[in-house]
This record gives C-alpha cells, sequence and structure tokens, in this order.
C-alpha cells in the first residue's frame, strides 16, 4: 500500500489522464450500449465527475471533490484553473472572426442581461425567505450569478459568513445545474450555432458550467460560448457591490 | 516543431491573463476580467495572420489542436474536483436561487439570440453545416 501511494503521488497528474481516460472510455461505452448514442458520452462522464466529487468532499470534508483524495491529487490539477483555460483557449484555434463579429453585440448585451437577470432572480428568493437586510440580499444574489462574485460582493459590503457561504453554494447550485442541463435543453432553446452559443455563454457566465455544459452538447460550439462567459464573472464582480448594491440598499 | 504551436497558445493565455488582470485593477474589481475570452481573441487573430504561418500551420497546429482536444477531458477532471458537497449543504435557499436563476437564463437564450440576427434560422443551420 505504501509502495502505491508513493507511486500515484508522486505521478499525480499521470495518474489523473489514466483515471480520466477510463472514465471517459466507460462513460462513452455506457452511451453507446444504455442509450444508444442518445446522451453524449461527455454528458455521462461529466455527470460522473459530479458524482465522484460529491463521494469525495463527503468522505474527506475537503472543498475539491475527488481531489482530496490522496491517490487521486492529479485530478485537482488536471481540472484546475490553468489547464482548464490552457484547454479553452486552444478550442478557439479556428474559430471564424465573422461569426464572433456577426453575434458580437448579442454577446455583449447577453452579459450584462445574464448578470442583471440572474442576480435579480436570486436576490427575490432571498426576499422570499425572509431576508430584509440589504447587504444580505445583494450577497445571496451576487451567489446566484456567480460563486466567485457572491464572496467578492459580500466581502466588499460587510456580509456576514454565513451569507457568504450561502451565496457560494447557490453559485454552485447553478454551475452543477447549467453542466448537467445544457444538453438537455440545447434543442429547446435554440443552442445548435455559434452565435446563440455565444449569447448562452454571456446568460449563464459560470465558466465552468458553460464549458461542460457545452462539451456536452456540442463541442464546436464550446469557444464561442467561453468567449463570452470569460467576461460575466468580472462584470459581475464589477456591478454586485456598487450599482446592483446601491439599488437593494434603496428598495429596502 | 510542435512546441511552437504550444509556445504560441500559451503566449495567447499568459497576455490575455495580463491584460484581464490589469483590466480588474483599473477598474477595481478583485477579478480577472475576461482573460481567457481575450486570449481566445489573440490566438483567433494569430491564426488567421500570416505572420504567425509558421506556429499555426502543419506540425505546429498539431501542439494547439492536441490541448483543444484535451478540453473535454480536462472539463471531466474539472467536474470531478468540483465542491458538490458544499452545493447540496447550502439548503433550500441555495437550491431555489441557484435552479430559478438557471431556468431564466435558459428561456432568455432564444430571445437574446435574436438580436443582430436577421437571418432566418434555417439558413443560420446551413451556414453551420459549412463551417
Amino acid at each position: 500500500m505504501d509502495i502505491l501511494e508513493t507511486v500515484f503521488v508522486r505521478n499525480s497528474l499521470v495518474v489523473a489522464f489514466a483515471v480520466i481516460g477510463v472514465t471517459i472510455w466507460f462513460s462513452y461505452f455506457l452511451a453507446d450500449k444504455l442509450t444508444a448514442g442518445r446522451i453524449h458520452g461527455s454528458a455521462i462522464a461529466i455527470a460522473l465527475g459530479l458524482l465522484a466529487a460529491y463521494w469525495g468532499g463527503v468522505t474527506t470534508g475537503g472543498r475539491t471533490g475527488v481531489a482530496d483524495i490522496t491517490l487521486l491529487g492529479g485530478i485537482g490539477l488536471m481540472g484546475g484553473g490553468m489547464m482548464r483555460d490552457f484547454a479553452i483557449v486552444a478550442t478557439a484555434f479556428g474559430v471564424h472572426l465573422s461569426e464572433l463579429k456577426k453575434a458580437g453585440l448579442a454577446g455583449v448585451i447577453s452579459i450584462f442581461a445574464g448578470v442583471i437577470v440572474s442576480f435579480v432572480v436570486g436576490a427575490a428568493i432571498a426576499v422570499m425567505f425572509g431576508y430584509t437586510d440589504p447587504a444580505a440580499i445583494t450577497t445571496i444574489g451576487a451567489g446566484a450569478v456567480t460563486y466567485i462574485v457572491g464572496p467578492v460582493t459580500g466581502e466588499a459590503i460587510g456580509a456576514s459568513d454565513a451569507v457568504i457561504t450561502l451565496s457560494v453554494a447557490a453559485g454552485l447550485v447553478k454551475s452543477i445545474l447549467v453542466m448537467i442541463g445544457t444538453p438537455l435543453v440545447a434543442r429547446h432553446i435554440g443552442l445548435n450555432n455559434p452565435q446563440s452559443a455565444m449569447v448562452f455563454g454571456g446568460l449563464m457566465g459560470t465558466t465552468s458550467g458553460v464549458a461542460a455544459g457545452l462539451a456536452a452538447t456540442d463541442p464546436k460550439l464550446v469557444p464561442y460560448g467561453a468567449m463570452t462567459a470569460t467576461f460575466y464573472t468580472g462584470v459581475g464582480c464589477l456591478l454586485g457591490p456598487s450599482i446592483l448594491y446601491f439599488i437593494v440598499s434603496a428598495m429596502f | 516543431m510542435i512546441v511552437y504551436g504550444v509556445a504560441l497558445l500559451s503566449a495567447c493565455l499568459i497576455a490575455g491573463m495580463l491584460i484581464g488582470e490589469t483590466l480588474g485593477v483599473m477598474l477595481g474589481v478583485s477579478a480577472n476580467v475576461g482573460g481567457v475570452g481575450i486570449a481566445m481573441l489573440f490566438l483567433v487573430f494569430a491564426s488567421n495572420s500570416e505572420v504567425f504561418k509558421s506556429m499555426t500551420q502543419g506540425i505546429s497546429a498539431d501542439g494547439i489542436k492536441f490541448w483543444s482536444a484535451m478540453y473535454i477531458p480536462i472539463v471531466v477532471a474539472m467536474a470531478a474536483r468540483q465542491n458538490v458537497a458544499a452545493a447540496t449543504e447550502g439548503g433550500l435557499l441555495a437550491l431555489t436561487a441557484g435552479v430559478a436563476a438557471v431556468i431564466v437564463s435558459f428561456a432568455l437564450v432564444p430571445v437574446l439570440s435574436k438580436i443582430g440576427n436577421h437571418n432566418t434560422p434555417s439558413s443560420d443551420d446551413d451556414n453551420e453545416g459549412v463551417a
């Protein structure tokens, strides 16, 4: 057991490549045999990843899912922000500038619309649950934007730790739901071309959610959605503790 | 050389991140504003330009295509390291807020997709097929 652990820990990233490879092979096998290709293999792989992350979080009490298990630590590096961003940028290779221009305006509008709509929905739910403190309402609304905007806003305007934790949880629910839900609703919301993918990225905004959701829907759409999504958190952090907080303060 | 493509990709990411970080500081926001998106634009420009031809064609291009193809495995690893347990422990408020935000946002996709898009949906599908 000691030898196994030594080798696995020393070569953690390589272990992650092997484990993820087997997971994807198994997922495509399931997609092919059980669903006759109706569900994307990558959608199953992402769902398996989330299940494993839940199991990892519950058994270790850590914050990075399955990566908190010693033998699988490399998954934390492989799935971390650096590799994710590197691979996302690589998907832009071969993107047509004309497609980006066509949806440019709609993309920009969707970023602002997405931040404001998610914030209003989150804030309204906070009010429905009985919150009356403007800082708490704003922070929970910001959490519905993304799990990064929530704590950034909460800390800036002095919300309580409990409320900040809630805002992170709301953002995580959103991110996970986008990962799972996107392939299911794609056809119904016209998510099948670069333009709607850019609007989708801008409206959803959670980079992880959009990245995984589009990967499970149609990998060709990934660069377009990711392009707008990466601006969303910045815009959210800009509007949350400022204009949106002022508006909420004026109302409560 | 395959590494030329990888190096170009890396340079685009770092340049984009630096700009995104600078934008964040200028706006007084503690976040990187669009660094990845800007990096993607750099790569799109580079792959359409004559100057970088030696880095974006032939074997060099394989260095970029490899990482593009690694995207889905990396996303699966990303899913496996999410804090799913915390999302389930947030209770009804977090669940309702997250779910409601996603449903409303999904519903807006077809509405906003129409902006600046004067073509009929069917002709768009044709374009997609060609591309």
